[in-house]
């Protein structure tokens, strides 16, 4: 027999509740999983890029999405925020099919979401055409298809304290050997090289791959197959226990992108491998430092002078319902007036990527960035001598090549380093 | 002829009102949401992972199946055994210091003292604080070249105070105090510090409040036995507190096993992947690489181990609530 429950007193069985508050539920649930209400505005964009350390870039960026938006008719959103955020975010958009209709790539991120990227090819031959440099063509192009634009370039140099090297009698280091040396006076002088090893994206992989590949060292040869385990790997890793150990602050090891700037800035260190950024911020803030910084390109070793390089690349996403409008957007960013500007207010920090950009008049504009315009042409991607596939940006994104570095360091055997380096990497490639 | 007026059935929506009076059908249809919201937010999730696990999806593609390839991959890779080793140890390490410092911390504040309560309130702070904030912090105070703890060292050394025999005196000019986020060992020592700091008020608390349900009877009948302060705590306090204690340190082990802030902020993994734990490696591969199938396999991994935990704290929790 059924039982019969009653609320009594307040008049409300529950049925009666269970009934009401179904049927609130009911409504709630329509109301929410339907459709907002349409606006009567057109078009909308949204744009996602990393916030620059150069605050005058974004505001530039800032203006263009301006003058766009007023002569497109298209309203059109832009989102800042750390480098280091930009990739969950891509992977949670491209996965869920919602977010940013534009976003502004790094290095080889093409190749790692191709699949949720549209085909740029008309796109890439209309903006870039045939002039564009090849290893920018290879960050965005996966199995023959340009899989976002190349916009730019962030270069890196070693700054260091020319003051320190006149009154040391050292000249800027042209080859590994000679930085060896001039390192050991710096440290000698408590000014010592300051470099990171530690897991973080930018500094300690730009002065970690330069140097296997300078001494002959590579991830992959052409063909894709993994050939780190070679004696040029052992020679560049030998050479790092020694550069190490006899120029280098010891602290590196923990460092971050950032942790040399400071100790430059608090002139605790006499040069390091960086963007431009510390000497911006010597100008704008320390003066009387930056007339004393001066900027070379990464030393040569037996097997060439190399610098890592990585585009920014802006991607429309197949998801987009504003694909039209996205790719106006890039076009817009692309008009030579545009980009030319957007390169002034970097004052040096970002290259173009194509030949013609070399000469652009910023480069006259200060002599201790000059280096920075001949900077991409000793470009070499993630992955080098193979190709700039996923495969090699899950190495990076391991950083088994820095960490073999780091634990050159820290005195490991380069021959055990090298084999464990070859084995973690034959796992990624699936060789 | 008149035809026969056919019964009016009763509505769908009103048989559903009628089998409410059922106790057992209310019953599944106040469960009803509840299993809704675990259905969605949990179950479909766990299987989702579950199938990734198994697949070679990448990002942007559904992927297809390919076995326990993403586990065999796994145990052939240094990283990952290294990270799977850490994980343990960082776990193992930090919950018994947190246990053993928050007994001590309980037992301290259980006493009676001035400003009692605003002590116990103020232990809460670093569980309170957002780990982010707290753990940026600790990174400042662990920066390699401006720590304010190597700063003090070298104050203390400037001002020839010696420090346990602790200073070097070869390239002094360089030593600005201890690496403790790039020496492999005191990386991992500063990461287990960071989450013994920031675990250890629960830790403490959640013993006060079970110290302060033993009877006050049970320590005045050890007085007059003349137990002392040692005995008292091993025979009255911990048998007591026992039940508390499992619940919280099984509670524990469960989030610090699966800890990604700390690592994140601090190390990222570095220095050689030695503070590399799962929960990072698995946002690495997963988020980082886009490889979301290998991403899985390593959150998985986690599973099986937190598994056995839990099923020991409902074991010891229903044997205690038989008794």
């Amino acid at each position: 027999m059924q039982k019969k429950i009653t609320q009594r007193g307040s008049g409300v069985t529950r049925r009666d509740f269970i009934a009401t508050t179904s049927a609130a539920g009911v409504a709630a649930t329509a109301f929410l999983g339907g459709k907002a209400p349409a606006f009567a505005s057109n078009h909308k964009l949204h744009y996602l890029q990393w916030s620059s350390f150069i605050p005058d870039a974004d505001a530039e960026i800032r203006r263009q999405v301006e003058e766009f938006s007023k002569a497109a008719g298209v309203e059109v959103t832009v989102e800042m925020i750390n480098q280091n955020d930009m990739t969950p975010r891509i992977t949670a958009a491209i996965e869920s099919g919602e977010g940013a209709d534009v976003m502004l790539l790094i290095n080889n991120q093409p190749h790692l979401f191709a699949n949720g990227l549209v085909d740029h090819g008309a796109l890439m031959s209309e903006l870039a055409g045939g002039d564009i440099y090849d290893w920018a063509n290879g960050a965005v192009t996966v199995d023959g298809v340009a899989r976002a634009v190349p916009l730019f370039n962030i270069g890196n140099a070693i700054v260091y304290r020319k003051d320190v090297f006149d009154e040391l009698g050292l000249s800027a280091p042209n080859t590994w050997d000679e930085y060896l040396e001039v390192g050991r006076a710096l440290k000698n002088n408590n000014l010592p090289v300051g470099q990171t090893l530690g897991h973080t994206f930018g500094d300690a992989p730009s002065f970690a791959y330069p140097l296997l590949w300078s001494f002959g060292g590579m991830e992959v040869d052409a063909s894709g197959k993994v050939v780190v385990n070679s004696a040029e790997t052992h020679q560049a890793l030998a050479f790092a226990k020694e550069f190490w150990e006899a120029a280098c602050d010891p602290g590196g090891l923990a460092w971050d992108d950032t942790s040399n700037n400071r100790a430059f800035l608090g002139q605790t260190i006499g040069a390091t491998l960086n963007g431009a950024s510390i000497y911006f911020v010597a100008r704008r803030k320390f003066p009387d430092l930056a007339d004393k910084l001066a900027h070379v390109n990464n030393p040569e070793g037996p097997g060439g002078r190399y610098h890592v390089i990585g585009p920014r690349s802006p991607a429309i996403m197949k998801y987009s319902e504003e694909q039209d409008a996205a790719a106006d957007f890039i076009r817009f960013m692309f008009q030579d007036d545009n980009f030319s500007q957007f390169i002034t207010v970097n004052s040096g920090y970002v290259q173009g990527l194509t030949p013609k950009w070399e000469n652009h008049p910023v480069w006259d504009s200060d002599p201790a960035l000059k280096i920075f315009s001949t900077n991409a042409k000793y470009g070499r991607s993630y992955g080098h001598a193979g190709p700039w596939n996923r495969a090699s940006g899950e190495v990076a994104e391991k950083y088994i090549v820095v960490d073999m570095f780091a634990r050159a360091v820290q005195g490991e055997d380069p021959k055990e380093i090298a084999a464990w380096g070859q084995k973690e990497m034959e796992n990624v490639y699936g060789a | 002829m008149t035809t026969p007026q056919p019964v009016n059935a009763p509505s769908l929506w009103a048989r559903f009102a009628t089998s409410l009076e059922d106790q057992r059908v209310l019953g599944y249809v106040l469960m009803a949401p509840a299993l809704l919201l675990i259905v969605i937010f949990i179950a479909y999730p766990f299987v989702l992972g579950v199938w990734m696990s198994l697949t070679d999806k990448i990002v942007g593609t559904p992927g297809t199946y390919i076995g326990l390839g993403n586990y065999e991959r796994l145990f052939a890779s240094d990283i990952f055994l290294t990270a799977a080793w850490n994980t343990v140890f960082f776990t193992t390490v930090a919950t018994v210091f947190k246990a053993v410092l928050g007994m001590w911390l309980a037992v301290l504040l259980n006493r009676r003292f001035r400003f009692a309560n605003i002590t116990r309130a103020s232990v809460l702070l670093p569980f309170i604080v957002p780990t982010v904030l707290s753990t940026l912090a600790w990174l400042w105070m662990f920066d390699a070249t401006f720590s304010v703890f190597n700063w003090t060292l070298r104050w203390m050394w400037q001002m020839e105070i010696s420090i346990l025999g602790l200073v070097l005196k070869e390239n002094w000019g360089f030593f600005r105090g201890p690496l403790w986020l790039g020496d492999p060992d005191l990386a991992m020592a500063s990461v287990i510090l960071v989450n013994v700091w920031r675990g250890l008020p629960f830790f403490a608390i959640s013993f006060l409040a079970g110290l302060q349900t033993i009877p006050p009877d049970l320590y005045d009948a050890a007085d007059i036995d003349g137990a002392s302060g040692w005995k008292k705590f091993w025979h009255v306090t911990l048998p007591l507190i026992k039940p508390v204690a499992i619940v919280v340190i099984v509670f524990s082990i469960v989030v610090t096993f699966a800890d990604f802030q700390l690592v994140y902020i601090l190390t990222r993994g570095g220095p050689n992947n030695e503070t590399h734990l799962l929960a990072t490696l698995a946002y690495q591969l997963g988020m980082g690489s886009g490889n979301i199938g290998q991403g899985a396999a390593v959150a998985l991994f986690m599973l099986p181990i937190l598994a056995v935990v839990i099923i020991f704290q409902l074991w010891y929790l229903r044997r205690e609530g038989v008794r």
